[in-house]
């Protein structure tokens, strides 16, 4: 009995993985925390990319060079901007009034945006971006309809339209549904070089989400390895101690 | 006493101040005389089993999650503006800080995930029947104050269900009648959840409720080591004394059940580790993804649930469509725990002995609770929130059922039960009837319908289902 009910526990559990928004079908990220290299091309996309706009204000740069495998004086040069200092967190320039004046949201913050939404969901955001005339920016996402960002790796990306099936109600009214994404204009980067960018920018926030994880595995093998010892020695006791009970 | 003279001879050797100390303690407190009363000739029974590991590691989450607890208070600001940045800050720039975060917050869903094991092993073994009711009943309010204690704490982060989850538990109080608002806001000392609810949730979570707490669980101790462990026989083992008045099929607590403890403590924390370690949002389960964003006010988010461990009970909450009855189901799911030694009057305690339709009700009953617990989970789609219904029904009868498998009863009894159950049902169906749901609602009212059949109607037709087997005078080893 007490096997079925731990079997049904753990059945149990997928269940509870965090639901999908809109429907759309996520692309997995494939983050790999332990390819420094991705992370630290992922880092300088970021600060690029993201950080005209978005901070990430409970990260610091010192503390992403220590990880990451970065000198201070690699992260003022390739990293920081002129006249920081490497204790400093990773705030935007721009002035969250501003923000707010320009994008009607002011852009949030990126430290934690790996745990809220996960890492397939960012993966799969920054690559559907597709032409939309309607919007202010001019381009919309399947991801995320009407978001108000604009989109900042189209340079890379090249520029995207999207293909909708218009399906029929029972009572004559239309509605439609997204399909697929085709590209419109190619961009500096291929494709493959596109997504392994996608991948490095995710590998980044997903580091930043829980910068401990990439030393936490480690720690957690090496504590349970010692459990595991303790556990022989404390049940060769527990069995010599218990010899008389029957 | 040849073990006594080398236990002295070891002290004589060590110079025997260790000896002394004891001597000049225990001439002014009784050191020896509680360890020997309590714990070394405290006499368990010998044949606990698997289940029996809960109490201990329920005690030892206990100490972790205060441990933990002070060094966060440390760090932590009970304020609004600061509450979140503060616990980012703990978890990236305090040496440690994340261990003692992860300790934390996953000690507390581990915390329930123990205590809902002990309680099942309560039940299980009938370990809440004479003469153990009290004992049941401060289990019982250790698990109240646990809930309060994981609610208050799960505001502190500050994050968006932090915010939502507890504006929607709070509003739980608007539903009484008459004081009903004026109650809700002075729980919350606002018009909405505010600084002032925050830094008072904390005082509460640090200081009132652990006291309250560590109270309790010495009041539960003290009433086991009045009346002694049950076991998985159910069986009494001080009905049989030794020349020496020691129970036969006793063993002294200290070594046998400190080394064996010890053993299921270091699987425990095993796993425990693994979480921490590998895990420690466990997809969501254990630390909510919105909960990564600061709390907003402006911003209500999409799904508003609280955390697993109180899943069954939301789930039972939004299971009637009307407020104030929801939080009346609530309460009395929660309360009807509390009597349950006086439901369940059947004289076999373990379910070993008893019959097989009452092993049947509480392997049922246990699924109820635990898919109750992913309903609650769920957005409220009409899907879920009939079955919902149906489960929250199965969870209440389950009472009824063992109030009935009490004692032997009359086929007429069974029956009428049977019929009195239905009609209760039907007729909350058919106060409740939306004609746009009514082929949902008519298929669901099989799920009832089966339940009481096989655990009513059918010990009516076959009374062998439910007659207990004999019961052993002795424990027995497996």
């Amino acid at each position: 009995m007490k096997a079925i009910i731990c079997a049904l526990l753990l059945a149990l559990l997928p269940g509870f993985a965090h639901a999908q928004d809109q429907g759309v079908k996520l692309q997995s990220a494939n983050v790999d925390l332990s390819n420094t290299a991705s992370l630290q091309r992922g880092a300088k996309f970021f600060v690029n990319y993201c950080m005209g706009c978005h901070s990430a204000r409970y990260v610091r740069y010192n503390r992403v060079g220590k990880d990451l495998g970065l000198t201070d004086v690699q992260l003022e040069s390739y990293l920081m901007p002129a006249g920081g200092k490497v204790s400093d967190t990773m705030v935007s320039a721009m002035l969250p009034a501003d923000a707010q004046k320009w994008f009607t949201v002011a852009p949030p913050d990126l430290s934690l945006e790996s745990r809220s939404r996960g890492a397939d969901w960012i993966y799969t955001y920054l690559k559907s971006f597709y032409l939309d005339p309607k919007s202010k920016t001019g381009v919309n996402n399947v991801v995320f309809p009407k978001v108000s960002m604009p989109d900042v790796l189209w340079e890379l990306q090249g520029t995207q339209k999207a293909v909708f099936n218009t399906i029929k109600n029972p009572d004559g009214s239309t509605y439609q549904v997204f399909d697929h994404i085709e590209p419109v204009t190619s961009g500096k980067l291929t494709p493959e070089q596109f997504d392994m960018a996608d991948r490095d920018i995710t590998s980044f926030l997903v580091y930043m989400g829980d910068p401990v994880m990439l030393k936490s595995r480690d720690l957690g093998l090496r504590v349970i390895g010692f459990l595991i010892i303790f556990f022989v020695l404390a049940y060769l006791l527990k069995r010599e101690i218990w010899k008389k009970i029957h | 006493m040849s073990a006594e003279k080398e236990k002295r001879d070891y002290l004589d050797v060590t110079g025997g101040w260790l000896h002394r100390l004891r001597d000049w303690i225990d001439a002014r407190f009784p050191m020896t005389k509680f360890w020997n009363e309590q714990v070394a000739q405290y006499y368990a029974p010998k044949n606990f089993n698997f289940w029996y590991f809960f109490g201990s590691i329920a005690l030892l989450i206990l100490v972790n999650q205060i441990v933990t607890g002070i060094f966060l208070a440390m760090n932590y600001k009970p304020a609004a503006a600061s509450a979140f940045a503060s616990v980012e800050y703990i978890m990236r720039d305090v040496n440690w800080g994340w261990l003692i975060r992860y300790m934390h917050s996953v000690g507390a869903s581990m915390f329930f995930v123990v205590v809902y094991l002990h309680m099942f092993r309560g039940v299980m073994y009938g370990s809440y029947k004479k003469p153990r009711e009290l004992l049941w009943i401060f289990g019982m309010l250790i698990y109240l104050a646990l809930m309060a204690e994981a609610f208050m704490g799960y505001l502190l982060p500050w994050g968006q269900m932090s915010y939502w989850g507890a504006n929607v538990i709070i509003s739980l109080f608007g539903a009484i009648p008459g004081i009903g608002s004026g109650l809700e806001q002075w729980v919350r000392g606002d018009f909405y959840i505010s600084d002032i609810t925050l830094n008072r949730f904390f005082a509460l979570h640090v200081v009132a409720v652990p006291l309250v707490l560590l109270g309790l669980v010495v009041f539960h101790l003290i009433a086991l080591h009045e009346v002694g462990s049950n076991n998985p026989d159910g069986v009494e083992i001080k009905k049989h004394k030794g020349a020496d008045g020691i129970p036969l099929d006793g063993i002294p607590f200290h070594p046998y059940y400190t080394i064996k403890d010890i053993c299921g403590v270091i699987i425990f924390i095993a796993i425990f580790s693994a979480i921490i370690f590998f895990s420690p949002g466990l997809h969501g389960l254990f630390l909510e993804p919105a909960n990564f964003e600061p709390a907003n006010a402006l911003k209500t988010p999409a799904d508003i649930h609280p955390l697993w461990y109180f899943g069954p009970y939301y789930a039972i909450l939004r299971s009637i469509p009307n407020k104030g009855l929801g939080a009346l189901a609530l309460l009395l799911s929660i309360v009807i725990l509390f009597v349950l030694p006086w439901i369940d009057r059947n004289p076999v305690k373990s379910i070993r002995y008893r019959g097989l339709l009452y092993r049947g009700l509480l392997f049922v009953f246990v699924l109820t609770f635990i898919v109750l617990g992913y309903i609650g989970m769920q957005p409220a789609t009409p899907f879920w929130a009939e079955i919902g219904q149906r489960l929250s029904e199965m969870y209440f009868l389950f009472f009824a059922v063992s109030w009935a498998y009490s004692k032997p009863r009359s086929r007429a009894y069974l029956v009428i039960t049977f019929i009195c159950v239905m009609a209760v049902i039907s007729l909350f169906d058919w106060v409740s009837w939306v004609p746009s749901a009514a082929v949902l609602k008519m298929y669901s009212w099989l799920i009832p319908l089966v339940y009481s059949l096989i655990f009513l109607l059918l010990p009516a037709l076959s009374p062998k289902l439910i007659e207990p087997k004999p019961v052993p005078e002795r424990v027995t080893m497996k």
